[in-house]
């Protein structure tokens, strides 16, 4: 008897599984650093400033969210919410004039390098006021003379953008090193392999960083890609690092290195570092691919809270101190929105401009 | 007057803009030691060093994009495609990041760069390596885009090109770089970005015709004189942004129109040309305008179908003759 033939499967499949009640986790955290900020060369008034950074972006993102459900302002929104480690620990990392180039989850990007909350929230709003002059909305933050490059809608669009900005500091000897940011879903992209090569081959002074939350849209990591993220910078020779982003410490300390190896040696890097982020991919999505325990699971490691908890663990602020402190950037972010729904949307003859810096030209218009 | 080839006015362009100016450099697959797959860039790795001249691996999308980073930086990239067909690869970079950051950035960024190599077709090289794609790429808002038929405009325009602080697509033709004309030797000979040339007077039918279809229109007109038809040749020289005004102005005296396009039917240069002369000259003209452009199939490989494929001058005159009523 011909054996049955089993129907073919390609993508190894995730949703409906039944783990009895385990924790199928899509990312695995590597351990936080245990060094101490005073170690790590961090002073007591960085680590407050982490801290506020950190609590900004949170609360940015969270009333963010609660004016697009309002119906504030329409487009996508791609929440930060979770990775704000990474953001705030890389920017204590660099220096301010070194690149930072990243995804479309880039408001937490644009407020730790400069960009003030009604500037952002303004941009959200679609509004003059805005970072972008309400032209890019929530995918495409922007301040370019902080040397934030800006937000990329398109998925993976940016590396080889980021490895121009690195090709243009090499080239002009300025000692300027170049970050770009993406998340697991751009590990699959072409684009990032062209560009690796080239950066491996020209020794571009760039740091690629695959902010690996686990998820490409609904798809689990292990679902989109194969292997070991990190790993793939052995196919071109790279070094790389692993390493954990829900801790701004972890996150500082290990870009600190970095980045000092890049511009010293002007070498490319290859960084996968593991994070999680608790909204959905955008507000449309409803979460079906993962449980609540994982979530939850999650959540624990919460790198806001978990600052906030070191502050009073090492008796660097009062519980009143840091109290106080949410109070303001809570006012802050209030006063943000309250700016955005109220300055005036871009005027009609906006339309035609920011579209060349050179003699403008617009095709069978009067304009 | 010099005359020099097509290759030869696109060097000394690109070597004078390089001389000129620090930022500007190039890049592109055997640009450097291999002197250039066209030799357009043929000693200028020994001129200029590699840190200037820089030979890239086969990856369209990878290259163009950090061209586009290093323009945003404040270089001024010249990225050479070995053909445009192979460009399509790198369409991301150029169709959703080139052409569009600075306006998404609310122009915190600009993206001066060129992205030069040839077009269309060039002999028997079948369907992938034989499409047009200036009409494709003036669709997109942003973009410049040059298609020059001689050395002269070649050399003035792509300095220009080199200038131009946001991005410029400059069309060539591996069936043109040998060809010869007189190139000015004025110093620092610049063509503005967007003048259209009148390549000949006539008073009967004006034919509009750029790039590689400029030599074919000249092949017809002059048939066209044997019979007593005089045909003025107007090459926009520049596909985008398009100098309307010179062919109404010409259309005024002729009243008759017949647009040379090296693309396919739908949507393409002739398409929306023909659609601006119908609104802007309607009351001038005495025929409909017609077009001589690629059929909507494919390029063949088998040399008879190929050349009923390309425009010709034969189907050049057909289409004067049907607009003249002869």
């Amino acid at each position: 008897m011909a054996k049955k033939k089993e129907e073919a499967v390609f993508t190894p499949t995730g949703l409906n599984k039944n783990t009895n009640g385990k924790v199928d986790k899509s990312v695995e955290l590597p351990p936080a650093t245990k060094k101490k900020h005073k170690e790590l060369g961090l002073t007591d008034d960085n680590v407050i400033e982490m801290f506020e950074q950190m609590y900004l972006q949170r609360r940015f993102e969270e009333r963010a969210m609660q004016m697009y459900q309002k119906g504030k302002f329409g487009g996508f929104l791609h929440l930060y919410i979770g990775q704000e480690a990474i953001s705030t620990g890389t920017v204590f990392a660099l220096d301010d004039k070194d690149d930072i180039i990243t995804a479309y989850r880039d408001h937490g990007w644009g407020l730790v390098r400069g960009i003030t909350a009604k500037e952002g929230m303004a941009e959200l709003f679609g509004k003059a006021a805005g970072c972008s002059k309400g032209k890019g909305g929530s995918m495409h933050f922007a301040k370019t003379e902080n040397h934030f490059w800006g937000g990329y809608g398109i998925v993976g669009g940016h590396i080889p953008i980021a490895g121009g900005l690195a090709f243009a500091n090499k080239y002009n000897g300025n000692g300027q090193i170049s970050t770009c940011f993406f998340g697991d879903g751009a590990v699959d992209q072409g684009a990032l392999h062209e560009t690796l090569n080239m950066s491996q081959l020209w020794k571009l002074p760039c740091v690629y960083v695959v902010e690996n939350n686990g998820y490409s849209m609904g798809t689990a990591a292990n679902r989109h890609t194969v292997g070991e993220i990190h790993e793939r910078a052995k196919g071109y020779g790279m070094k790389s690092a692993l390493f954990n982003g829900m801790d701004a410490f972890t996150v500082y300390e290990n870009m600190k290195a970095i980045a000092d190896d890049v511009r010293e040696n002007s070498i490319p890097y290859f960084v996968e570092i593991r994070t999680y982020r608790y909204r959905g991919h955008s507000m449309s999505d409803p979460q079906k691919y993962r449980t609540k325990e994982e979530l939850e699971q999650y959540q624990k490691t919460d790198p806001v809270e978990r600052i906030k908890q070191y502050l009073l663990d090492e008796k660097i602020a009062k519980q009143k101190d840091i109290d106080a402190t949410m109070d303001r950037i809570e006012e802050e972010v209030l006063e943000a929105v309250k700016f955005a729904d109220e300055t005036p949307f871009p005027e009609p003859e906006e339309l035609y401009e920011d579209m060349f810096a050179g003699t403008p030209f617009i095709h069978d218009t009067k304009k | 007057m010099a005359v020099l080839q097509f290759r030869e006015a696109l060097r000394d362009a690109i070597d004078e803009e390089m001389n000129r100016d620090e930022n500007v450099f190039i890049m592109g697959e055997e640009v450097a030691e291999y002197n250039g797959a066209y030799k357009v860039t043929e000693g200028l790795l020994d001129k200029y060093g590699f840190k200037r001249v820089i030979d890239t691996p086969i990856s369209e999308l990878g290259f163009a994009g950090i061209g586009v980073g290093a323009a945003m930086k404040g270089l001024r990239p010249i990225v050479e495609f070995m053909t445009f067909n192979f460009a399509v690869l790198a369409a991301d970079q150029i169709i959703n990041h080139a052409s569009k950051i600075r306006y998404m950035l609310g122009g915190q960024a600009s993206v001066p760069i060129v992205f030069r190599g040839p077009n269309a077709s060039a002999g028997q090289l079948g369907a992938t390596h034989s499409v047009a794609y200036d009409s494709m790429y003036a669709h997109f808002p942003g973009l410049s885009v040059i298609y020059p038929s001689e050395p002269d405009d070649a050399k003035g325009l792509l300095k220009s090109a080199i200038r131009n602080d946001d991005t410029v697509i400059f069309m060539e033709s591996e069936q043109m770089y040998g060809l010869k004309g007189e190139v000015s030797e004025e110093k620092d000979y610049i063509i503005p970005i967007g003048k259209a040339k009148v390549k000949r007077e006539g008073d009967d039918v004006t034919i509009v015709a750029t790039g590689k279809m400029y030599h074919i229109a000249k092949q017809a007109a002059q048939q066209l004189e044997k019979d007593g038809v005089e045909a003025e040749i107007i090459d926009p020289r520049t596909i985008k942004p398009f100098d309307l005004e010179t062919v109404i102005k010409s259309i005024k005296k002729t009243h008759r129109c017949v647009i040379v396009d090296e693309a396919h039917p739908f949507g393409g240069l002739a398409s929306e040309v023909g659609f601006l002369i119908q609104r802007e000259a309607f009351d001038y003209l005495d025929a409909p305008v017609l077009r001589v452009c690629l059929p909507d199939v494919c390029a063949p490989f088998s040399k008879p179908l190929f050349d009923l494929w390309l425009p010709d001058a034969k189907q050049i005159i057909e289409a004067v003759n049907a607009v003249m009523y002869r």
